[in-house]
């Protein structure tokens, strides 16, 4: 068939319907008029004629109809006509209206908007060539399976394995930033070492110059540098002839090779501007010290699962050529992307289920609106198809009015999600959000609107539902004949109170969520410490260019901490090279002399600290003495260690006066002078750690920490601080000034408890409200539907608190059903988010109980209200007003 | 059992194609035809045949033009198209393979 010429005739039949019309009339008229001649040349008079024609014919209006129909124009009236009446219906029941259409709003919005973010971390592509074929390899011990490489075990991975086509590294114990030289004096800047072949790993080109050519940061050559696209507009101006101009990073003179593409990030490095080569430093060079991560790309045929077999090996083949520090170590390899959103996956994982749950409860929600609605429009349906309306004509009529609310609720439902998440992107503090690049892109995309239209196509579906089941159900004579009373909620009572009873046992289950969430944030921010956060300002401190070696670094660290200890307002200082609560590397491995070495302890966290710095975090000391300004370079070594450390290496005994040394280097034996309570070093949800302090002077570092009590309130302390330090020397950078509470309370762990128990939390308190709504509005409809009943009850001496009795009875075996479901929904939920709880399990009886006393008690009133009501009715009326 | 006249469902669509096979016709004139040639058995009254002729046109198998009749006044013609041809044939092979079969069996008995 010629499907040109079909379509062009149906585009006429549809838009030239007048000639079409036109021409329908003039044949008919013009066989009309064949038939009259007919008769006439029979012999008949004209009116005769003319008569006999049109018996003949028939009736010639409904074979226009037919005609018109076998041009398929039919639907396209009725849908008109729907559209039209469907307008009028929801205008003349404007709350019916509006409370389907926000409430739907409200249930895409919420899910749309989380869609967003999971689309942005989880299904946008990487911005790297086939970014699926990129993974990470890490070192796997029994304590961390997604451990630091050592830079020697990378050229060795890089060396022997099979499976990449590629394998490059970053990190480096040179740090995660430089300072940089700028006409304001020296400041910290973030940056990245990367090994030379890295961009080609990634298959990222830069926009402009050249990415590093291999070899390219052999000891000698010149330095050489890639700036970010965002580091070439904010600190260069966009200029074009920025390459082969030079900057001074950490004092050296590094020339600008190229710029990386705008899109270009790379979450591990957060914000970094500056990408340089990684010259393997004092770290790199020992072969034990873990310091870099790595990146590389499978080789074609190979999986992540299948590389993972010959990774293995190479750690075997390690492991026989190191077995003192290998003995546990093997490789482990995980795919990039997961490497990059990893710590939001719980979060994500917890917001979209949750809001998946809001929209499941908003639906039901409407539906059962519509449910109510139906029901008591069946005279409607009964007197329109006594007119004449079919069964499917009647149904079209429904779900076009499905299609309306469902097109209004998804649109404006998307508007709300695409303002919610410039809201919720605004709302994440600017240091979390430099570790989740992929959550610049987050808005109304394709995706998103797909979403939105597959869940308005749900939408649509189960709104024209309850219509639909009615119509099949209703035989068309009963609904005129008593005014429904018969039929009245039959389906209501089956099918009305199973959508009450699922939307308690969301509700149920959002609450107990939230109340986990809340519960575990407030658990977190209980966590002991192990030192007072209240009045201490801290910040770091750079050396300025030129400094190297040890002693001048303990000569600034000594001049600096003097300076600061003099400010008006300080009452004590300390410096360290690590401050609490921060990512709290723990790779130390130590012996204890006198013992054979590494049996299986947990390494330690390592942290050189000044004398006074464990004074003024006020740690607990349970033992032994603070470092003094005795325990020089050239003094005895000498360590304090924490709590944690003493039970696990000296089980039930003092550890004060015994000696341990770093992991086969027995030269290094120090005397433990000291013990003190743990101090949290790794992030607040981490487990305790053994941790080992060791003199700043006999371990210096270049850059170091420093921790400031205060009298007053820390946050204004800063420009004093700062000028005071510059004082000593204005070259130095200081950065990462911030009150050690606001680390407290912006910390990771707190930040996910808290944004995630707040979403959750208002996902859970829309839920209970749609819950305790759609409680009444059953109740309500379903005692107005039986006020005949009730008043014969009445009339037959049942007293008003029976009434009351009766009603609220049912509703609280429906209460009761949804709050069982809803708590082993709790269980399940707690599974989703088990990442995110600390210091609560999945099954927290007084959670629970909170959460099901809220929502029954809310609830029973709802179903109080029509009690009442019902019970008031007085009967001699309640009889007669059918 | 149905009365006489009662065309089997989908044969009238054969029965337009084939009459205006021969020439374009006008909707009476097919009407008037088809009595004819079937020896006055098949009555095809407007009901029926305008909604068919409107079908097949929006199929695209027959189509349409207005022309003077041979009584002088406009008259819509419709003619068969080269997808109506080939429906022609292959309708009037399965009616031939359909009647035939109902013959055997009716006249087996």
């Amino acid at each position: 068939m010629r499907w040109d010429a079909v379509f062009r005739l149906r585009v006429r039949s549809l838009f030239r319907r007048s000639a079409v019309e036109s021409e329908l009339v003039e044949e008919l008229r013009y066989h009309l008029e064949r038939e009259m001649d007919r008769n006439a040349a029979a012999g008949m008079t004209p009116e005769e004629a003319r008569f006999a024609a049109l018996r003949a014919m028939g009736a010639t209006e409904q074979s226009k109809e037919e005609c018109r129909d076998m041009r398929g124009l039919n639907w396209i009236d009725n849908a008109t006509q729907d559209f039209r009446y469907t307008l009028r219906q929801l205008r003349t029941n404007p709350l019916f209206a509006g409370t389907a259409v926000l409430v739907l709003a409200l249930g895409v919005a919420a899910a749309a908007a989380i869609f967003g973010f999971v689309d942005a971390a989880l299904i946008q592509p990487l911005p790297y060539r086939n970014p699926s074929r990129l993974v990470s390899v890490f070192a796997g011990t029994p304590q961390d399976s997604q451990g630091n490489v050592s830079y020697r075990d990378y050229l060795e991975w890089k060396r022997s394995n099979t499976v990449f086509s590629s394998m490059d590294a970053y990190g480096g114990g040179g740090g995660w930033g430089y300072t940089l030289d700028t006409r304001q004096g020296a400041q910290h800047v973030p940056g990245l070492h990367v090994t030379d072949g890295f961009f080609g790993t990634l298959g990222v080109a830069p926009m402009l110059g050249r990415a590093f050519y291999p070899g390219e940061g052999r000891s000698g050559a010149p330095a050489t540098v890639l700036l970010s696209y965002g580091c070439w507009q904010r600190r260069f101006g966009g200029r074009p002839d920025i390459l082969g101009k030079t900057v001074r990073l950490d004092g050296v003179v590094t020339t600008i090779v190229g710029i990386l593409p705008r899109g270009f990030s790379f979450a591990p490095a957060g914000p970094a501007e500056f990408w340089t080569i990684l010259q393997p430093g004092p770290c790199e060079r020992s072969g034990t010290c873990s310091s870099v991560f790595t990146v590389a790309r499978l080789k074609d045929g190979f999986s992540a699962h299948t590389a993972l077999g010959n990774m293995k090996a190479v750690a075997r083949q390690l492991q026989r050529e190191y077995p003192d520090s290998h003995r546990d170590r093997t490789a482990n390899i995980v795919g990039l992307r997961r490497v990059i959103v990893g710590n939001t996956l719980p979060i994500l994982m917890t917001l979209l289920a949750a809001s998946g749950l809001l929209l499941t409860i908003a639906l039901i929600n409407v539906v059962s609106l519509l449910l109510s609605r139906s029901e008591s429009r069946g005279r409607e349906f009964a007197v329109r198809n006594a007119l004449g309306a079919s069964a499917g004509r009647l149904f079209t009529q429904f779900a076009m009015e499905a299609l309306v609310l469902a097109v209004a609720g998804g649109g404006l439902g998307l508007l709300l999600a695409a303002a919610s998440m410039r809201l919720l992107i605004r709302l994440i503090p600017a240091g979390m959000m430099a570790g989740m690049p992929f959550l610049k892109g987050v808005g109304l995309n394709a995706h998103v609107a797909l979403f939105g239209a597959v869940a308005g196509l749900v939408a649509m579906a189960l709104f024209a539902m309850p219509p639909a089941m009615r119509l099949r159900r209703m035989r068309m004579s009963d609904g005129l004949k008593e005014g429904s009373r018969g039929s009245a909620g039959t389906v209501w009572r089956r099918f009305g109170r199973g959508l009450v009873v699922a939307e308690l046992a969301i509700a149920v289950t959002l609450l107990v969520s939230a109340g986990l969430l809340g519960k575990s944030l407030y658990r977190l921010l209980q966590v002991n410490i192990g030192f007072n956060a209240t009045r201490l300002a801290t910040l770091q401190v750079d050396p300025p260019t030129g400094y190297s070696g040890d002693a001048q670094w303990i000569g600034l660290e000594r001049s600096v901490v003097a300076r600061i200890s003099g400010v008006p307002g300080v009452e004590s200082v300390g410096a360290s090279d690590q401050l609490p609560l921060g990512y709290g590397w723990a790779g130390a491995e130590m012996d204890v002399t006198g013992q054979p070495s590494f049996e299986q302890r947990t390494p330690a966290n390592l942290l050189r600290v000044s004398p006074g710095y464990l004074r003024t975090l006020q740690a607990h000391w349970l033992r032994g003495r603070d470092f003094t300004n005795a325990d020089r370079a050239s003094g005895r070594p000498v360590a304090i260690v924490n709590e944690t450390f003493a039970n696990d290496y000296f089980p039930g005994q003092s550890p004060i006066g015994r000696q341990i040394s770093f992991h086969g280097v027995p030269q290094t034996a120090m005397e433990i002078v000291g013990m003190i309570g743990d101090i949290k070093e790794g992030t607040l949800d981490a487990p305790r750690r053994p941790a080992v302090y060791v003199p700043f002077d006999q371990e210096p570092n270049d850059s170091f920490v420093l921790a400031v009590r205060v009298q007053g309130s820390a946050d204004g302390m800063f420009p004093s601080l700062e000028a005071a330090i510059h004082s000593v020397r204005p070259g130095i950078s200081v950065h990462g000034e911030a009150t050690m509470r606001a680390l407290l309370d912006d910390s990771w762990a707190a930040n996910l408890r808290r944004s995630s128990g707040w979403l959750v939390g208002s996902f859970a308190a829309i839920s209970f409200l749609l819950g305790v709504f759609g409680l009444y509005g059953v109740v309500a409809y379903s005692v107005s539907q039986r006020t005949r009943e009730i008043g014969v009850r009445m009339a037959l001496g049942a007293e008003p608190a029976s009434v009351r009795r009766l009603i609220v009875g049912e509703s609280a075996r429906l209460i009761a059903a949804g709050s069982a479901i809803g708590i082993a929904g709790s269980i399940a939920a707690a599974e989703i988010m088990r990442g995110l709880l600390y210091g609560v399990g999945p099954l927290d009886p007084p959670t629970i109980g909170a959460a099901t006393i809220v929502l029954g008690a809310a609830a029973l009133f709802a179903a109080y209200v029509p009690a009442r009501r019902a019970a008031a009715v007085n009967p001699v009326v309640a009889l007669r007003c059918e | 059992l149905s009365k006489p006249t009662d065309l089997v469902q989908g044969t009238l669509d054969l029965l337009i194609l084939k009459v205006i096979a021969l020439e374009p016709m006008h909707g009476w004139a097919i009407a008037q035809r088809i009595r004819q040639m079937s020896g006055e058995v098949l009555q095809v009254g407007q009901s029926a045949l305008y909604p068919a002729l409107h079908k097949l046109e929006q199929n695209s198998w027959i189509r349409s033009e207005w022309a003077v009749s041979d009584n002088n006044r406009r008259a819509k013609y419709y003619s068969l198209t080269q997808a109506g041809r080939k429906i022609l044939e292959s309708e009037t092979a399965q009616w031939e393979r359909l009647s035939a079969a109902i013959s055997t069996i009716v006249r087996a008995v």
